[in-house]
């Protein structure tokens, strides 16, 4: 049984009627809006092959492609900052001693309460006078880091947590010091756990860097930006690379979630519920 | 400071009233549009679930900064003109929305389906079963997830002043391009947020001990 249809019983012959009337209704309401929708482009003559004339191009293509891999570099450079500042930051978090555990808390919900476009503007503007000026590129991949940062600290938290307190105290009964037994029992265990939260968080460190266009660092939305100034093909361009943006991350979200299946099937009946559903996780940024 | 204080309290003000309407009239526009969509997906109806599905892929997974260019730079191109603050909230709703909807769906879906088959057992219709067993088990696990939303919605508001709407985040770098006051109207900036997002988040810790069931 489709386990979306908990709340309907079978449907019967006259349910079935009702069910045939929506369909059709929808349909035809889905086609009448496409039709709205192909109209007014056509209308405003949005529709025109000279407007799409550069995408025929293979110099567009490449100048995007290479765009395209400043969006990945931008990524990755964020990626790089964040893993190893969310492993200690969710360690710390979880420190028995009250001085580490505190400033870790506090820095973790500072960075996830605050909107990212601020602290780029911090790196951007308010720094600067202080003397740290930093290349573009870092202006915005730092805050990015951050924020992704902070939010995969609670990811590494929620996947210590989940996993069952036996295997700690059966890692120390048998001679492991604490550090050991994280190290050798704990955080393989976690990593297992948590890793479609963290590919899932890719798609958020893609998002992140159409930031970009703000700072003017040359990934796909900045220039997509330069694009329309060159051609004046607004509607085109973004369209184009919007598309492509969520192209990317349909690709990338599907392959955590069929990583979560995989290991949802497996651990079955082995060990607690997963930390967080895989909605969930993605809340934290929705930008 | 002094200047912060006399000279641009205003402007604070204004953005923080931007600010405000953003997160306000996104966060319920997203609840409303996406208990829609939540029906459409746990529906017996396959054309409306697909619908649902290609909503939700579609819009969990863009860039609120691409979706934003194109809802207020690219539809006037097209010939619908909005003025910039529905535009930005227009953007933010159909974002907001499919994350709304996964949140209902899975609070829905949590449930047991044998406790959905045992009410209809006993008698209760469609919204009975919905009013009686559903519902209020899932608003209990749902209030997290939502304060989450709550946040997330807040925070992304900040971006509309990429499209050159002066929000909170947008005034404050305003004031600093004029009066170079360094870190200090960032600072006041990033305080108001926090309190918002944290305060939301101590409300809902406190709802979902209220509604919590002792079992």
């Amino acid at each position: 049984m489709n386990t979306d249809q908990v709340l309907f019983d079978a449907v019967g012959p006259k349910a079935r009627r009702r069910v045939a009337i929506l369909t059709i209704a929808s349909i035809l309401l889905t086609l009448g809006l496409l039709a709205l929708a192909y109209e007014q482009f056509y209308q405003s003559g949005q529709l025109a092959p000279s407007k799409w004339a550069e995408f025929r191009q293979s110099s567009t293509w490449s100048y995007l492609l290479k765009a395209f891999g400043n969006t990945a570099l931008a990524a990755l450079g964020a990626g790089a900052i964040a893993l190893p500042m969310g492993l200690v930051l969710a360690v710390g978090r979880l420190s028995a001693t009250k001085l580490v555990r505190w400033p870790c808390t506090a820095v973790i919900e500072l960075l996830r309460s605050v909107p990212l476009l601020l602290i780029i503007y911090i790196f951007v503007s308010a720094l600067p006078p202080y003397g740290i000026n930093p290349d573009v590129f870092w202006k915005l991949v730092i805050p990015i880091g951050l924020c992704s940062g902070a939010t995969i600290a609670e990811v590494f938290r929620a996947g210590i947590l989940a996993l069952p307190k036996g295997q700690t105290e059966a890692a120390l009964s048998l001679g492991l010091t604490p550090t050991q037994a994280f190290r050798m029992v704990v955080f393989p265990q976690a990593v297992r756990i948590v890793l479609p939260a963290l590919i899932a968080q890719v798609v958020i460190l893609l998002k992140d860097t159409t930031l970009g266009y703000v700072v003017s660092y040359g990934e796909l939305q900045q220039s997509g930006k330069v694009l329309v100034a060159s051609t004046g093909h607004l509607v085109q361009t973004y369209l184009i690379i919007t598309v492509i943006y969520i192209g990317m991350n349909i690709v990338i979200s599907n392959a955590a979630s069929a990583i979560d299946n995989r290991m949802a099937r497996r651990r079955a009946g082995v060990a607690g519920p997963v930390p967080q559903d895989a909605t969930e996780r993605q809340l934290s940024t929705i930008a | 400071m002094n200047i912060l204080l006399t000279k641009y309290l205003g402007t604070f003000g204004e953005g923080l009233w931007v600010t405000a309407q953003f997160t306000v009239v996104g966060f319920l526009g997203s609840m409303i549009l996406g208990v829609i969509l939540a029906t459409f997906r746990i529906s017996p109806v396959a054309y409306l679930r697909a619908v649902g599905l290609i909503f939700v892929e579609i819009f969990r997974n863009v860039p609120l900064v691409s979706l934003l260019i194109l809802v207020v730079y690219g539809l006037p191109e097209i010939g619908i003109t909005i003025d910039y603050l529905p535009s930005v909230m227009i953007a933010m709703i159909l974002v907001g929305a499919a994350f709304a909807c996964e949140v209902f769906r899975t609070g829905i879906n949590a449930i047991p389906t044998g406790q959905v088959e045992a009410g209809r057992a006993i008698g209760l219709g469609f919204f009975g079963v919905l009013r009686e067993i559903v519902f209020p088990q899932a608003t209990r696990a749902m209030v997290q997830p939502i304060v989450t939303l709550f946040i997330g919605i807040l925070l992304s508001s900040s971006l509309a002043g990429v499209v050159g709407v002066m929000d909170l985040t947008a005034e404050v770098s305003y004031i600093n391009n004029r009066e170079a006051l360094g870190l200090v109207t960032f600072l006041v900036a990033a305080v108001i947020y926090a309190s918002i997002a944290l305060g939301a988040g101590a409300i809902g810790a406190r709802l979902e001990i209220k509604l919590r069931v002792l079992r």
